[in-house]
């Protein structure tokens, strides 16, 4: 993995500080170009990972960057699925069963066991599962996506539930189909640590919050070093900047300083707070490449 | 309480729809709680049973006999909260329901008092009492800074009906569902918050836009006699919105203050001594600084806050809520059926005693206003 990351929650509305301001945003970024436009700095600035959910819109990234494969030689997905306010609006809507159904193919054996409304078998919930990755997958053929997520609200759904089975299936496919590293974000690293090595994954790479003031660090800052310093963990770190609370150069060595951290994973939108990210991590944690 | 000092607090989460499975991780996921789950038969409960450690009931009286549990938490349709939240407290357990609390505030007022005799905590879900920025809203509120405050808007959009289509519970209103009882319901206990019941309701729409069997969006104009008059504007069908977004703001005779989950922004006439930290002019907090953390996180704070408050106070064997007790979510029953009433009959609910107005002098050929 590369030291720098490049997020997506400012194309998406997603702005911790303020509803004006994802507002804001939204707007700006509701035309693909104007995405592109900042992926493309950030690309020429030497972050070519770019850390995304499976939202509709990173379709139209896929395809831009799939149609030029000579200016994107490097560039690199690292998928995180699902998109979640998706599904939870859809199970609003159409209830628990109805929304698994709006997202399987229409024609499978899947949907047609759903719709039937018997117990299903162990075999026929794990086909499920497959299906639903492979359906959140479909937009990233062609391209590198060497690193699958699991977005954090599902993460720690499945955590809080107990339910350690769905990581190994999830494991195991992204392996098995993708030939891929399988990762997870979550809001709790130290306890769904704990519980991804009693499924028997070891070294996961865990996405997590990691700041110098122990913002939204659940489980407690003290347990996150721990399991830093432990090397159990092949950690991202992300909300570095505390959104904001926290001064970049500050925030970024301390960082470098931790064990176990190997990259770090931030959005922005401006060319000045990318390359001043950038330049940031090649003084602290060595170049990215 | 009886016998969980050692053991922590036994807990039966019963309903695992959209808010029961959250609600059921997070209960599980506490350090205190042991957790047991209940629904009826169905797919999340077939693969859940499957897979995890939980024992999950698929039916509740069944549950509620055979299990030794020291509370429960309800997160059924809205129409089963009454007789499930009865059964509890009867078994002598305490409680925590998820919003809307009864559909028949006659129901909320038995069980607030029913809760009340057996010395219970019992709670309903109304989770934006624990978002930081609105915590700050009712603080300031309380010191009096904002001066007389004589005008509110409280507003909700989000996007979960946005075309017609075959509903669920949720987009029928005998049932509980619709836009009135899912979104203004919030909003309105945050109006519940700050200045109590209104005495009169006027100008209620339960508009439809997509929905057959319920409302989508929903108007009122809601008056306090010793307070002010708030415009309410809620509706469902908003696709701009990523998700649920509610504020309020108000305007007092010394400023203005508005607040949504993630700021708070204060704007006053003068600095008032009660209020430290606030000066003249524009100040803003954000939810991220108002914030306490939390030992489990699911999907904000608030909802792993109010939680864990409840499971903490049952271990500390109190017999009250801290927040959101039975009683402030009858206020939120008797506002919601206000509202129905007025938009049903077009009268105005309750009665608004005539704050003493200077009738408007008369004016010239020209004067209008």
């Amino acid at each position: 993995m590369d030291r720098l990351l490049f997020g997506d929650n400012q194309f998406f509305g997603v702005n911790h500080m303020s509803e004006e301001k994802a507002r804001a945003q939204a707007m700006r970024f509701q035309k693909t170009d104007a995405i592109m436009e900042v992926l493309d700095t950030a690309y020429d600035a030497g972050i070519r990972t770019f850390m995304c959910t499976t939202h509709d819109r990173i379709a139209e990234v896929a395809d831009r960057v799939r149609a030029n494969p000579a200016r994107y030689a490097d560039f690199t997905f690292y998928p995180c699925m699902p998109y979640a306010h998706k599904y939870a609006n859809a199970v609003t809507e159409h209830g628990m069963v109805g929304a698994l159904r709006q997202f399987m193919p229409s024609d499978g054996l899947l949907s047609t066991a759903l719709a039937g409304g018997k117990a299903l078998a162990t075999k026929e919930v794990d086909g499920i599962a497959k299906v639903l990755i492979d359906m959140e997958m479909k937009m990233f053929q062609g391209t590198k996506a060497p690193v699958i997520f699991i977005q954090n609200v599902f993460t720690d759904l499945l955590l809080g539930m107990g339910f350690s089975r769905a990581f190994r299936i999830f494991h195991d496919h992204v392996r098995e189909k993708y030939g891929a590293e399988p990762a997870y974000i979550t809001m709790n690293m130290p306890m769904l640590l704990e519980m991804l090595e009693k499924e028997g994954i070891e070294r996961p790479i865990i996405c997590s919050n990691i700041n110098k003031i122990g913002f939204r660090m659940s489980g407690g800052f003290d347990a996150y070093l721990d399991a830093l310093k432990s090397g159990r963990v092949r950690a991202i770190a992300m909300s570095v900047y505390a959104s904001g609370a926290i001064p970049a150069d500050e925030a970024i060595h301390w960082i470098s300083e931790l064990p176990g951290v190997e990259s770090i994973v931030f959005g922005a939108s401006s060319a000045g707070n990318i390359r001043g990210t950038k330049a940031l991590v090649d003084r602290y944690m060595g170049q990215v490449a | 309480m009886q016998d969980g000092q050692s053991g922590g607090v036994r807990i039966g989460v019963v309903g695992l729809g959209k808010m029961g499975l959250s609600h059921f991780a997070m209960v599980n996921a506490h350090p205190l709680a042991r957790t047991v789950a209940c629904d009826g038969a169905g797919f999340m409960v077939d693969v859940l049973s499957r897979n995890i450690a939980t024992p999950i009931y698929k039916d509740f009286d069944r549950m509620l006999a055979e299990e030794p549990l020291d509370a429960v938490v309800i997160a059924t349709p809205s129409r089963l909260h009454a007789p499930m939240v009865t059964a509890a407290l009867e078994k002598g357990l305490h409680v925590f329901c998820e919003k809307p609390f009864c559909l028949n505030w006659q129901d909320s007022e038995r069980l607030t008092d029913l809760a009340s005799s057996k010395g219970r905590v019992a709670q309903v879900g109304y989770h934006y009492r624990y978002v930081g920025a609105f915590r700050e809203m009712k603080r300031i509120l309380d010191t009096g800074a904002l001066g007389t405050v004589t005008h509110v808007t409280a507003e909700a959009y989000g996007p979960v009906v946005l075309r017609p289509k075959r509903g669920t519970w949720r987009t029928q209103r005998e049932e509980g569902g619709g836009c009135l009882y899912d979104y203004a319901a919030h909003p309105l206990n945050l109006l519940n918050w700050f200045f109590g019941t209104p005495d009169q309701v006027t100008g209620s729409v339960l508009g439809h836009v997509f929905s057959e069997g319920t409302d989508d969006q929903v108007f009122s104009t809601l008056r306090w006699n010793e307070g002010p008059t708030a415009q309410l504007s809620v509706n469902w069908s908003d696709e701009s919105h990523r998700k649920m977004s509610t504020k309020v703001s108000m305007i007092g005779t010394n400023g203005r203050l508005y607040a949504d989950r993630q700021e708070c922004q204060l704007y006053l006439r003068e600095p008032h001594p009660a209020l430290a930290g606030y000066g003249k002019g524009w100040t803003v907090k954000y939810t991220t600084e108002l914030t306490d953390e939390v030992g489990f996180y699911l999907r904000g704070e608030e909802y792993s806050a109010q939680l864990a408050e409840f499971i903490e106070s049952v271990h500390a064997g109190k017999g009250r809520a801290a927040e959101n007790d039975f009683a402030s979510a009858t206020q939120t029953d008797r506002t919601l059926a206000m509202i129905i009433d007025n938009a049903e009959t077009g009268q105005p609910v309750g009665t608004a005693q005539a704050r003493a107005v200077e009738a408007p002098k008369k004016r010239g050929w020209f004067g209008r206003a």
